[in-house]
């Protein structure tokens, strides 16, 4: 327990330093759609969930090159493995960080976006609820992600490849429990869940497997 | 606590295709060395990253008791953090205190870099800090990749003296390298032939 606090504290130190640049780049994404699509807050108000959502899932997806390959070159990794540390707590360590690094940033982010599609506070609060429980999920893909293309050459165009299509179900039930969809918020959970239960194993899997 | 012993029966290891070593025996008690010298490719890294479970060996057992202390060629240093603090995080991790990271920090003689960002470091500087992290572990099985590598004289004076303090208190020091490496007395194991 104490090793996986320090390495997600670390982690959270390294990704600190996005903070502003996921809020920034989440808005701007967020504020491209009114400008695309044009007036008409009532055809806004009926995207802004799935907008929104996106917006979040392209925000989750650029840090993914630094989460772990930069770690495999300067041997941090090694260092770990050489104690004895297993590569699932680890990656588990990296989720934890690395959504606290994102996650609360976007929730912030989604305040000012939700006035800029001018949402009422219900549908606010359940955008929210969902990138609570959908963050997560984007968090543990993006380990994911990482970890299996640590060793790629061009891994920032193949981690975009393997994450998107995998988040998609995460997309679906994120954007339809904010549109208020019925049972969309059971489905979200459970869909997070399988994720975040499972992304540790995949990106010890791939890490071990990387080592050379 | 069961004193500190490497045993390796029978260890082969093979890499993209080719054999590099096979059937090593080796057996080292608390205060024992091991020197493993060989040419560049021989097998030297393969040999102790099978050690140190960074590598699966193609064939043989590695048993190994104790905390492992790894020197690998990567500093493994965060490039922003001050040196004390960048060593201090590894030194948490081992549940070691920041009095140990000074005390090896001081040993290799960079005591006044403790402030300083690792970016800003040189190259036998970070090599200094990363065998001071071997030394701030506590860790009782010292497994050392090319340690002398862009150390000075008096680094390479100070690491031959870390091995033999580390020695005296029964820990196991194998270190692999092609250059002479003071350490006395030693099992030599030459890799290739």
């Amino acid at each position: 327990m104490r090793v996986i606090a320090l390495l997600a504290a670390r982690e959270l130190r390294l990704g600190v330093a996005g903070w502003g640049l996921t809020i920034v780049f989440f808005l701007l994404v967020a504020t491209l759609f009114p400008f695309a699509i044009g007036p008409g807050a009532a055809l806004l108000a009926r995207l802004a969930p799935g907008v929104l959502w996106i917006a979040a899932l392209l925000a989750a997806l650029l840090p993914v090159e630094r989460l772990v390959a930069p770690d495999r070159e300067a041997g941090v990794l090694d260092q770990l493995v050489a104690r004895g540390i297993a590569e699932e707590t680890i990656a588990l360590a990296k989720l934890i960080g690395h959504w606290l690094s994102f996650g609360p940033a976007l929730m912030i982010a989604a305040l000012p976006a939700a006035a800029l599609f001018d949402l009422d506070a219900a549908r606010l609060g359940r955008i929210e609820l969902g990138l609570l429980i959908g963050t997560p999920a984007l968090a543990a893909l993006s380990v994911a992600v990482a970890a299996l293309t640590a060793a790629s050459r061009s891994a920032s165009a193949i981690a975009g490849l393997l994450l998107l299509p995998l988040a998609v179900p995460v997309l679906i039930f994120g954007a339809a429990m904010a549109s208020g969809a019925g049972g969309a918020l059971g489905l979200l959970a459970a869909t997070a869940l399988l994720l975040i239960a499972g992304s540790p194993f995949a990106a010890g899997a791939a890490m071990r497997a990387a080592r050379d | 606590m069961s004193s500190p012993a490497l045993t390796l029966t029978g260890l082969a290891c093979r890499r993209g295709g080719r054999l590099l070593f096979e059937a090593l025996d080796l057996a080292l008690g608390p205060g024992q060395a091991a020197l493993v010298t060989g040419a560049n490719g021989a097998g030297k890294s393969s040999l102790l990253r099978i050690i140190a479970g960074l590598l699966p060996p193609t064939a043989g057992t590695v048993s190994a008791q104790g905390a492992i202390g790894w020197l690998g060629e990567a500093a493994a240093l965060d490039p922003r953090l001050a040196l004390a603090r960048a060593l201090g995080f590894w030194a948490r991790i081992d549940g070691r205190d920041d009095d140990a990271v000074a005390a090896a920090l001081d040993r290799m003689g960079i005591g006044a870099l403790a402030e300083v960002p690792v970016r800003m470091l040189s190259t036998g500087q970070r090599r200094r800090a990363a065998i001071a992290r071997v030394l701030a572990s506590g860790a009782d099985l010292w497994l050392l990749d090319e340690p002398g590598s862009g150390l000075d004289e008096a680094a390479l004076a100070a690491l031959g003296e870390a091995i033999a303090t580390h020695r005296l208190n029964g820990g196991i020091v194998v270190a692999a390298t092609h250059q002479p490496l003071a350490i006395e007395p030693v099992t030599q194991l030459a890799l290739g032939r």
